[in-house]
């Protein structure tokens, strides 16, 4: 199993996106007839549309992806949930696997409580549904909450999972990775101290070379025990 | 205007968690109970002001800047110049902070850094004086926070003392000579503990300060004598705890001294 | 104060700059931890620091523009910033700063795709030496950048000046007093448009003709520095300790 190491191209605002037959897709837009960058971000082409996906700031909501969040008010009939997105995301008593009356929502999820949710609606401006009506999602009781900048969770996951799954074989923690840039650990302090310093590790060092060599390391793995990536980024 | 966060929302989770390491005697950034953060002064960052000083205690930035003007002493102290000390809690330092005057936040970490000032006697207030009862110099200490991430008394306080004793009286300003350093006599330093559970630990981060029940700051000398103390927070501390905090904040203190605030 | 004589013989303005000459400018992006977005900024003697919040839902929700994205930029200086201490608080210079600046900013962002939210920007001052409301404007474009803001392209600017009836770039703090003429000028630099200008003093029709082309090409030099700082911002390796705001370092 390789992981592809990619050129990342990093465009800044304004800055011309020349489109040779590709179609302009998100955070990139057309004034007469030519294409610029909106964002601070990297340019990515995919199925003929180029587009453009910021490096920093909130976390910009897209259907299906899976983020934890954070309970921060109660109404009449769903719960305002914190996504660390623009707006904040309503999750509707009728997509959470219970049967809630009315009235009793505290007694399920309370303000503060964290919660592993889907995006289940995006709204053309951005307006965000999220639902916990899916295997695996639900509320996240005791453990740890980090943040992440959203841009690095694809190397904390890790190309098929590898390096989440590596650093869960390595502490034996419960992890739970939101692409909002939340990530929920359960497990001992010692070794909930060690997955952080893992996590800080790749968020800062996401682009350079020997990484998972390096995390291997931290958990204390001989090189190449697990998995086989050896040719990765 | 005001937008919702959950800034304010501490999640019960961190709660229970930064609890469970305290009774081990350990913390999330992997520090002991008596460490603080890496500490970092910058003397001199505002040419402009007669001193100024920029302190980093972690992540928690803060700029102090003093200017020295000249005014009429206080009636009641003829014979003395004047501290004034004002803190600005912008709100580039945290999305809880709102734009406006100081709230009872500012107020009180400013009064609480004059306090440690003042009572200190860090400056001799009685060599301040122009003209007897009509013209003194009056000591302005602005403290301006920039980052919030806890601990604001002590970053402020160092930033403050440091920031003082890197200040000069502007007499050449004002044709009366030479500029002069400000008449320093001690140097107060300020340690503040949080109580967490039943654990103490010292410097608290951003997070700890959301959960911690009580608060204790103690200003000592350069003697180990206690200047100035402020207890925050609806928890409480024993007689033994207070003992021992303090004892340890003239221990730390001493050392936060030697290391940054040595005359010359 | 006549006696200021502000250009010599050769053509040398008061601290030995060219007429077309900029001060040195030092840019860090990403300083702050809590916001956003954030921008340090070092022109000559001028230290400002930017902040950006948002966009984030606005509550109540009377408050909120259904349309667009309420981008408010706050200008304070610090009490320390100036020779004299200045009182905390706004007062009607900074209320004016702060109203031409988000107008500034506004232009350049593209505010509809955040309806119902506030974009908060906030200018603070550190050191002040002539041409702050400029050097607050070009940090708080980058904070915005990097905050992952939409934008057309970033917001850029330069103050052109007249003294002893020659133009100057970038004016310094004695050129600022005593010249003849002063006029801060901010634009988007892809499209052309012009979203501040100002001017104080006297010049004629000619003299602004020139005076705008000039401060247009120095504006084009901090648009350079601006983008190489958001450039730099990700391409150096940050070690966790200097995440945060060294920027007693720039």
């Amino acid at each position: 199993m390789t992981e592809e190491i990619k050129l990342r191209e990093i465009v800044l605002p304004g800055q011309e996106i020349p489109l040779k037959g590709l179609r302009p897709g998100q955070g990139v837009v057309v004034e007469k007839g030519r294409a610029y960058s909106m964002y601070l971000g990297v340019k990515s082409v995919k199925d003929g549309v180029v587009s453009v996906t910021p490096l920093g700031g909130r976390y910009l909501p897209k259907l299906g992806d899976k983020v934890v969040g954070k309970i921060m008010d109660i109404g009449p009939t769903y719960w305002l949930v914190d996504i660390n997105a623009p707006y904040v995301a309503p999750l509707h008593v009728n997509d959470v696997p219970w049967r809630v009356k009315e009235g009793e929502l505290q007694r399920y999820l309370d303000i503060g409580d964290l919660v592993y949710v889907k995006v289940s609606r995006v709204s053309e401006v951005g307006q965000t549904w999220v639902t916990m009506k899916e295997r695996g999602l639900r509320p996240l009781r005791g453990g740890f909450l980090i943040h992440v900048v959203p841009t690095k969770v694809p190397r904390i996951i890790g190309k098929g999972a590898s390096m989440i799954k590596l650093i869960q074989e390595g502490t034996k923690c419960k992890i739970v990775v939101g692409m909002n840039g939340r990530i929920w650990i359960d497990c001992d302090p010692e070794k909930t101290m060690l997955v952080i310093r893992v996590i800080r590790m790749i968020e800062r060092e996401a682009h350079t070379l020997g990484l998972t060599e390096r995390v291997k390391k931290m958990l204390g793995m001989g090189v190449g025990e697990v998995g086989g990536d050896k040719a990765n980024g | 205007m005001s937008s919702k966060t959950t800034e304010n929302v501490i999640s019960e989770i961190k709660r229970s968690w930064i609890e469970k390491l305290a009774i081990s005697g350990k913390r999330v950034d992997n520090r002991g109970p008596e460490d603080f953060r890496p500490i970092k002064v910058v003397k001199g960052f505002v040419e402009k002001a007669e001193g100024s000083a920029l302190v980093s205690m972690g992540r928690t930035t803060v700029l102090v800047g003093v200017k020295v003007e000249i005014g009429a002493p206080f009636p009641d102290t003829p014979d003395k110049g004047v501290i004034i000390t004002n803190a600005e809690l912008i709100p580039l330092a945290a999305p809880t902070f709102e734009p406006g005057p100081p709230g009872e936040e500012g107020i009180e970490l400013a009064r609480v850094v004059d306090r440690g000032i003042r009572e200190s006697e860090m400056i001799d207030l009685g060599e301040l004086v122009i003209e007897e009862g009509e013209k003194v110099w009056i000591v302005y200490i602005d403290i301006d926070v920039l980052n919030y991430e806890g601990n604001l008394f002590d970053a402020s306080s160092l930033a403050a003392v440091a920031a003082l004793m890197n200040a000069k009286i502007p007499y050449s300003k004002h044709d009366m000579g030479e500029d002069r350093p400000l008449p320093i006599k001690h140097v107060p330093v300020s340690v503040t503990w949080a109580k967490i559970g039943s654990a103490i630990m010292v410097d608290p981060s951003y997070d700890e300060e959301s959960i911690m029940s009580a608060r204790l700051t103690v200003v000592t000398d350069e003697e180990g004598n206690v200047r100035a103390m402020q207890k925050g927070g609806e928890g409480s501390f024993t007689l033994d705890e207070v003992k021992k905090i303090i004892k340890k904040s003239a221990e730390l203190g001493s050392r936060i001294r030697k290391q940054y605030l040595e005359v010359g | 104060m006549e006696e200021i004589k502000l250009m010599d013989e050769e053509g040398r303005r008061i601290d030995g700059r060219r007429p077309d000459e900029l001060r040195p400018i030092k840019m860090k992006v990403g300083v702050l931890t809590r916001a956003d977005g954030s921008a340090y900024l070092q022109w000559g003697k001028n230290k400002v620091l930017a902040a950006v919040y948002g966009p984030r839902e606005v509550f109540p929700k009377h408050l909120q523009d259904p349309e667009r994205a309420l981008l408010r930029a706050r200008y304070n200086m610090a009490s320390f910033s100036v020779e004299e201490r200045k009182r905390p608080g706004p007062d009607r210079r900074s209320i004016e700063l702060s109203k031409v600046i988000s107008e500034a900013l506004r232009a350049a962002v593209f505010v509809e795709q955040f309806p119902k939210t506030s974009i908060d920007v906030f200018i603070e001052i550190l050191q002040a030496d002539a041409g702050t409301r400029i050097a607050g404007l070009v940090a708080a474009s980058a904070a915005l950048a990097d905050a992952g803001i939409p934008m057309k392209d970033l917001v850029t600017g330069m103050t052109v000046g007249k003294v002893e009836d020659t133009l100057i770039l970038d004016l310094c703090k004695e050129e600022d007093n005593y010249g003849q003429a002063d006029l801060p000028i901010a634009i988007i630099p892809r499209t052309g448009e012009i979203v501040l200008l100002q001017m104080d003093g006297h010049m004629t029709q000619e003299e602004i003709d020139r005076a705008l082309d000039m401060a247009i090409r120095g504006a084009m030099k901090v648009y350079e520095i601006q983008k190489r700082a958001l450039l730099e911002r990700y391409e150096r390796l940050v070690r966790e300790k200097e995440y945060i705001a060294d920027i007693s370092e720039v």
